[in-house]
């Protein structure tokens, strides 16, 4: 079965330096056992491929139904160094809750 | 002792909703008004400042913000806390009274905390003991020494303890943690013991939760956002504290905006690292012991918070020069507006090139298409875009690029594919580019001071 993970988690993302770190929150119990199952650091590293440039790290927060990731090297050098239109990584919350897992 | 008090966020950072200190001030009852000032940008633009004009340095608007709220706060007793003091508390207390003199007001106290700049002692700091490295990276501060223009240590709630204690109405500060403005006044109410970690922890996620202002309370919020009502006029959230250290996050009745779970835990995932380790100068934090629970009529209760002790350290901020940079753009339309745009892209990289232009980034984003979300955006069919933001960005060290590169922008509306518009803010101006530099600091070499000024 097909889930979009707009359908079950919200969330908010920001920036630490270079690194962005996107939390996600899913909206009841059921859907943190989905995040909590299917959304490996390694998943969130594919999906954000030629945005994120280093390494996903991944936390629990099983006490709000969320998750952390910290997406190193992404920023374009964060703070007033970075280019990027999207220089704190303030909308990529919202682009993790364009992804669509396959679950059992 | 009272059995609560309810602190009240007033700024989430410098620049944020004007009206926001005064409607919490007068639309309902609360006993501290907390503003956060200051974020890591904040501090260099304010030395810079005050290496000006040393009667500067400060968040030039928090005087007059403090002028309209004086006379209520004066007669509902509400203390306000804030970090807005930047790298010239002093300054900024000596204004304030300057204004409340011309209001009449009689017997303000202004305590003013001092301790956390030490741009001008870094000479006799930085040591064997100290040496300042790049928490991040470990490199030597020798290697930016001579281009730091700020350097500030990141205090924690005990100095504002101490104001409190003095007898302030207002406390200014200069670099102090966003969090410790909230956990002070309740170590100072309810004499909570500087080794209660846990309470320390309770008082510092209050400090988290308030400390972006209405993003607490149902702005910013990805959590079902068109259902928040009355945005136009979003309460700011207010947290009351009670003794035994539970928290009720809230907002004036008569405002608008969402207090709920979804709110608070957006708030609570915003920019943090390891959840079970948030490292502030007061304790460390376990987010992942926090329970939150919807009360139901914008009301949530925090509580079950675990804390840890502080560590021996202070943060320390530095930022310094780091070249310029530039950015322009302009706007194409249909048809083929994105096709146009790349095109003229590549036209300016070619000019860059034979102008021999010396860049050590250029950034081209197309506003309209992919800008945000990069290659997760979905495909559009290129030629049917009705229009695009051609977005053009450069980083470097010679400045005389960077400022050619903002008289070579707008000549493409002439020079380049057609039904092009968007110059109206015409070239592109330098603006510095500022880093940072983040390092630890030995707690037992910095003494926090505590200025108590009246009028």
């Amino acid at each position: 079965m097909k889930i979009k993970l707009i359908d079950i988690a919200h969330g908010r993302s920001g920036d630490k330096g270079d690194a962005a770190n996107v939390g996600l929150i899913a909206y009841d119990d059921k859907g943190y056992e989905i995040i909590s199952k299917y959304l490996t650091a390694e998943r969130v590293k594919e999906h954000f491929k030629g945005i994120c440039f280093g390494d996903v790290e991944r936390y629990e927060l099983p006490n709000i139904r969320a998750l952390n990731f910290m997406l190193h090297n992404t920023l374009g050098g964060g703070g007033t160094v970075s280019l990027k239109h999207d220089a704190q990584g303030k909308t990529l919350a919202a682009a993790l809750l364009r992804m669509e897992l396959e679950v059992e | 002792m009272k059995n609560e008090i309810r602190i009240a966020s007033g700024q989430g950072y410098w620049g944020d909703l004007p009206i926001a200190p005064f409607k919490q001030v007068t639309e309902g009852d609360i006993d501290y008004l907390v503003m956060d000032y200051l974020a890591e940008v904040t501090m260099s633009i304010m030395q810079k400042q005050k290496n000006k004009n040393p009667e500067l340095g400060y968040a030039r608007d928090l005087p007059e913000v403090l002028r309209d709220i004086l006379p209520t706060c004066k007669e509902k007793n509400i203390k306000v806390i804030t970090n807005g003091g930047g790298v010239n508390p002093h300054a900024c207390a000596l204004e304030t009274l300057r204004h409340a003199k011309e209001l009449g007001i009689e017997g303000l106290k202004i305590a003013v905390v001092y301790g956390d700049n030490i741009v001008d002692e870094l000479d006799y700091l930085v040591s064997d003991d100290c040496k300042l490295n790049n928490m991040e990276t470990g490199e030597s501060i020798e290697i930016i020494r001579d281009k730091i223009l700020s350097a500030n240590v990141y205090l924690g709630a005990f100095p504002i303890v101490e104001a409190l204690q003095k007898g302030a109405d207002v406390v200014i500060t200069g670099r102090t943690t966003d969090t410790g403005l909230t956990l002070a006044p309740m170590i100072y109410e309810f004499g909570w013991a500087k080794d209660n970690f846990d309470l320390m922890a309770v008082g510092t996620v209050a400090g988290h939760i308030l400390e972006c202002g209405a993003q607490a309370s149902g702005g910013n919020l990805l959590a079902d956002w068109e259902s928040v009502e009355d945005m136009a006029n979003i309460g700011f959230p207010i947290a009351i504290a009670k003794p035994n250290g539970e928290i009720i996050i809230t907002k004036h009745e008569s405002m608008g905006g969402k207090v709920s779970f979804e709110t608070i835990a957006e708030q609570l995932v915003y920019e943090i690292g390891d959840p079970a380790e948030y490292i502030t100068p007061d304790c460390v934090v376990d987010f992942t012991s926090i329970k939150l629970e919807d009360l139901g009529n914008n009301h949530v209760r925090v509580y079950d918070v675990k804390g840890k002790p502080d560590t021996e350290f202070y943060k320390v901020s530095c930022s310094y020069e780091d070249g310029w940079s530039a950015e322009g753009g302009l706007t194409y339309s249909w048809p083929k507006a994105l096709t146009k745009a790349k095109a003229a892209d590549k036209i300016i990289r070619k000019r860059f090139e034979m102008l021999g232009l010396n860049f050590e980034e250029i950034r081209t984003e197309y506003i309209g298409y992919d800008s945000c979300h990069g290659p997760l955006s979905k495909q559009l069919d290129e030629d049917d875009i009705n229009e695009i933001r051609l977005h053009i960005a450069v980083r470097s060290h010679d400045k005389n690029s960077i400022v050619r590169f903002g008289r070579e922008i707008v000549p493409l509306v002439l020079t380049g594919p057609p039904s092009v518009t968007g110059f109206a803010g015409g070239r592109a101006r330098p603006s510095d580019v500022v880093a940072y530099w983040p390092a630890l600091i030995p707690k037992k070499l910095i003494t926090p001071q505590v200025e108590i000024m009246e009028l």
